[in-house]
């Protein structure tokens, strides 16, 4: 594993002056993974956030080659890139490594990508796709997803006098993805740096498809103040609601196990799209969602073989 | 050079065989599936050394194709029908990314109701998504078009479908002359592509604001301009090396013609057979098969119609728009027309209430035509319905009719249609 010091050599593969958000977790997840990847890496984005804020035409944010099709084709578009790539390594037109990856944000993963990310998975091209999850369309204006967390106050599950947020429990894509026998799967946080560098580390020297999915904390949608992100990406994880693990060849490794008792309530009352659940008539939500977090994370210790 | 019996798919997966692209992402679809199965066993016995990605929809096929194209690979993919509807979104892409990909395509109709058989729904449906379109009559056609389309969308930069006509062309054995495999090659050259993802630092498909998109939608505008004289350039050479002479239009007994029929595709074949059969009764009719639908050869088609040039590659003046101005007041001039009918054989609708897409085009053509010939569309067709020689004939007595009285009083009329 490399040092900071020397990671920090690979900066501006992704330049500053783009137009992400104040607090945005995307450009640093970006620049995370550039640390590592370097600058033998094509990037292939989906429409989306970092995709609008980084190559707003004649200017690019990007330091590597990039390409953008639509927003469902992340891992569809990149699939292509990765046989041209195979095809000119076999002719020998290309004798050095490329990393190849795809980031998207859960819209275009959970939902709209869905089928193209795993049609990709199933082919078996050699590529690393990274999943910046902030559990809404953001760019389109905080709309619900499969990944809107249970409750969540969005634009198209606005927390109305009758139905009090999102109804729906989000998906477990991680498990999908696990399910379609990838030989790499990893849920990583940005807060968690070394942990999150070494897991593009080994998706990258993973021969075939590896996945990892980044809780990718938004101000704007989830509504808490811009130098929270950090913190609040820590406390997903310290609470449970977004444990860190990986999945090599089937076998899951729990990477971090939070020592204190930290109830997902402690994390949903930093953010502003929960404040309705915190009135007597909601406050059952709430205990749902705890239950759902122990149900997750006891199914997950019994994966990883720790004991409870 | 050998001479085969091959069915329309069986001749372009051939053509594609000797193409040998770096890159084929394809998905099964009814009539299209066999080029795309016959290709994967090219792949499979080590014929083509292409790397083929099975998709797993035709959305992902062609975003596949997109990306391979990106990445400096010759790309190439069929489809029909839904799966062409399915490749909308992205078709517009591909051509704005300016990424020269070939489609071997078969047209078929849409759904619903759901219906595997031939009309031109599916390919007329996306003509205005950025891509050179050529209608191939049969299965040579279709052969040397495919060779072709990878030389022109190549040159111009512009993406191609080449299509046949499902099951009338794509399921029945013809004879097709074909090149040897190094002909191929050598006619199509190394792949060209100045944007690889591989070799430059550089940033595809970025947000393009008010700022820039015109601009950018402009240069694909003039990208259509520039592709018509390397269309016919290479058409050209096509001919001179091989013998087989293609234009964007090409014409049949029109040197004298009072009536002219216009077709795509497969029908073209049997409006020769009924054009011969009138020409015996002293009706005096003419056709004119319409290659290229884009870009619509609207120049071409007035001096033909003016003028009943029947050199196919006459009109040269498409070199880009500004030639196109002074053009225009150019053609047409001096000898009258004989032209006083034009019948159009549209095998697919606009929902417009105004006609078939080749109708209304030609229509708009027309408009810059000292004196306008008499026009009617023909809707026939749809969902695979047969048209025969006797119908076509028919089409012949009816416009002598229409000529006699100098009125047209359906000008939107269908063929073989229970009312």
């Amino acid at each position: 594993m490399p040092s900071l010091k020397e990671l920090s050599k690979n900066r501006g593969l992704f330049t500053g002056g783009h137009r992400a958000c104040p607090g945005c977790a995307g450009p640093i997840i970006i620049n995370q993974t550039l640390s590592v990847a370097g600058p033998k890496t094509i990037f292939s984005l989906s429409t989306g956030c970092m995709e609008v804020v980084s190559t707003i035409y004649p200017y690019t944010a990007w330091g590597v080659p990039y390409m953008h099709v639509a927003f469902e084709t992340a891992a569809s578009a990149l699939s292509g890139v990765e046989a041209a790539y195979q095809s000119f390594r076999k002719k020998g037109k290309i004798t050095e490594k490329w990393n190849l990856i795809a980031l998207s944000g859960d819209g275009g993963t959970y939902d709209i990508g869905f089928q193209g990310l795993s049609g990709a998975i199933e082919r078996g091209h050699d590529f690393l796709y990274i999943c910046y999850d902030n559990e809404a369309y953001m760019n389109t204006g905080i709309q619900r997803s499969s990944a809107t967390p249970r409750g969540a106050n969005t634009t198209t599950s606005p927390a109305g006098t009758v139905i009090p947020g999102k109804t729906q429990f989000r998906k477990n894509l991680t498990e999908i993805v696990v399910a379609h026998g990838a030989p790499y799967v990893a849920q990583a946080i940005p807060s968690s740096w070394t942990d999150f560098t070494r897991k593009v580390r080994k998706a990258l020297d993973t021969e075939g498809p590896t996945f990892i999915n980044v809780l990718s904390p938004c101000p704007l949608g989830w509504r808490y103040p811009t130098n929270k992100t950090i913190e609040i990406a820590r406390l997903a994880v310290e609470c449970k609601f977004w444990p860190i693990y990986e999945v090599e060849n089937g076998e899951y490794k729990l990477n971090y196990r939070p020592r204190k008792e930290v109830s997902v309530k402690e994390w949903l009352q930093l953010q502003g799209r929960f404040a309705h659940l915190f009135t007597p008539k909601n406050e059952h939500i709430i205990g749902e969602i705890q239950e759902d977090v122990d149900r997750r994370w006891e199914k997950l210790l019994q994966k990883c073989k720790e004991v409870n | 050079m050998p001479i085969r019996a091959l069915t329309g798919n069986e001749a372009m997966a051939e053509a594609m065989r000797q193409i040998n692209p770096d890159v084929v992402a394809a998905y099964p679809i009814t009539p299209a599936t066999e080029i795309v199965q016959l290709f994967a066993s090219f792949v499979a016995d080590g014929l083509v050394d292409t790397e083929f990605v099975p998709a797993e929809s035709e959305h992902s096929a062609i975003a596949a194709c997109a990306g391979a194209s990106s990445a400096g690979a010759r790309v190439m993919t069929s489809t029909s029908s839904q799966g062409l509807a399915l490749m909308h979104e992205i078709l517009y892409i591909v051509a704005g990314l300016r990424a020269p990909i070939v489609i071997c395509g078969v047209n078929r109709s849409l759904s619903s109701p759901i219906n595997i058989h031939c009309d031109h729904s599916d390919t007329m449906g996306s003509r205005e998504a950025g891509w050179i379109q050529i209608f191939a009559e049969d299965a040579q056609d279709a052969y040397d078009s495919t060779i072709q389309a990878i030389r022109i969308s190549e040159e111009v930069l512009l993406p191609v479908i080449v299509s046949t006509d499902a099951f009338i062309i794509s399921h029945s054995m013809q004879r097709v002359d074909m090149l040897e495999d190094n002909e191929v090659q050598k006619f199509i050259g190394p792949h060209r592509y100045p944007y690889s993802l591989f070799e430059k630092t550089i940033t595809i498909g970025p947000l393009d604001l008010q700022d820039y998109f015109f601009e950018h939608k402009r240069q694909q505008i003039e990208a259509m301009w520039k592709s018509s004289p390397i269309i016919e350039k290479v058409t050209q050479e096509f001919a001179h090396r091989f013998g087989r002479t293609y234009g964007f239009l090409e014409s049949y007994r029109l040197e004298d013609a009072e009536q002219v029929l216009i077709a795509c595709g497969s029908t073209c074949g049997t409006a020769r057979v009924a054009i011969d059969n009138l020409r015996e009764k002293g009706i005096k009719v003419g056709l004119l098969k319409l290659r290229i639908m884009r870009p619509f050869p609207h120049l071409k088609l007035l001096n033909l119609l003016c003028h009943s040039d029947p050199d196919p590659f006459a009109c040269h003046s498409e070199r880009s728009e500004e030639s196109h101005r002074t053009a225009q007041g150019r053609f047409c001039e001096g000898e009258e027309s004989h032209i006083k009918l034009i019948n159009v054989l549209d095998r697919s609708v606009t929902m417009s209430t105004m006609g078939g897409p080749v109708y209304v085009e030609l229509r708009s053509a027309l408009y810059d035509a000292p004196e306008r010939p008499l026009l009617v569309d023909y809707i026939y067709g749809l969902g695979g319905r047969d048209i025969d020689v006797e119908q076509i004939i028919d089409v012949g007595l009816k416009g002598e009719q229409i000529i006699k009285k100098n009125k047209v009083e359906k000008p939107v009329d269908y063929i073989g249609l229970r009312e």
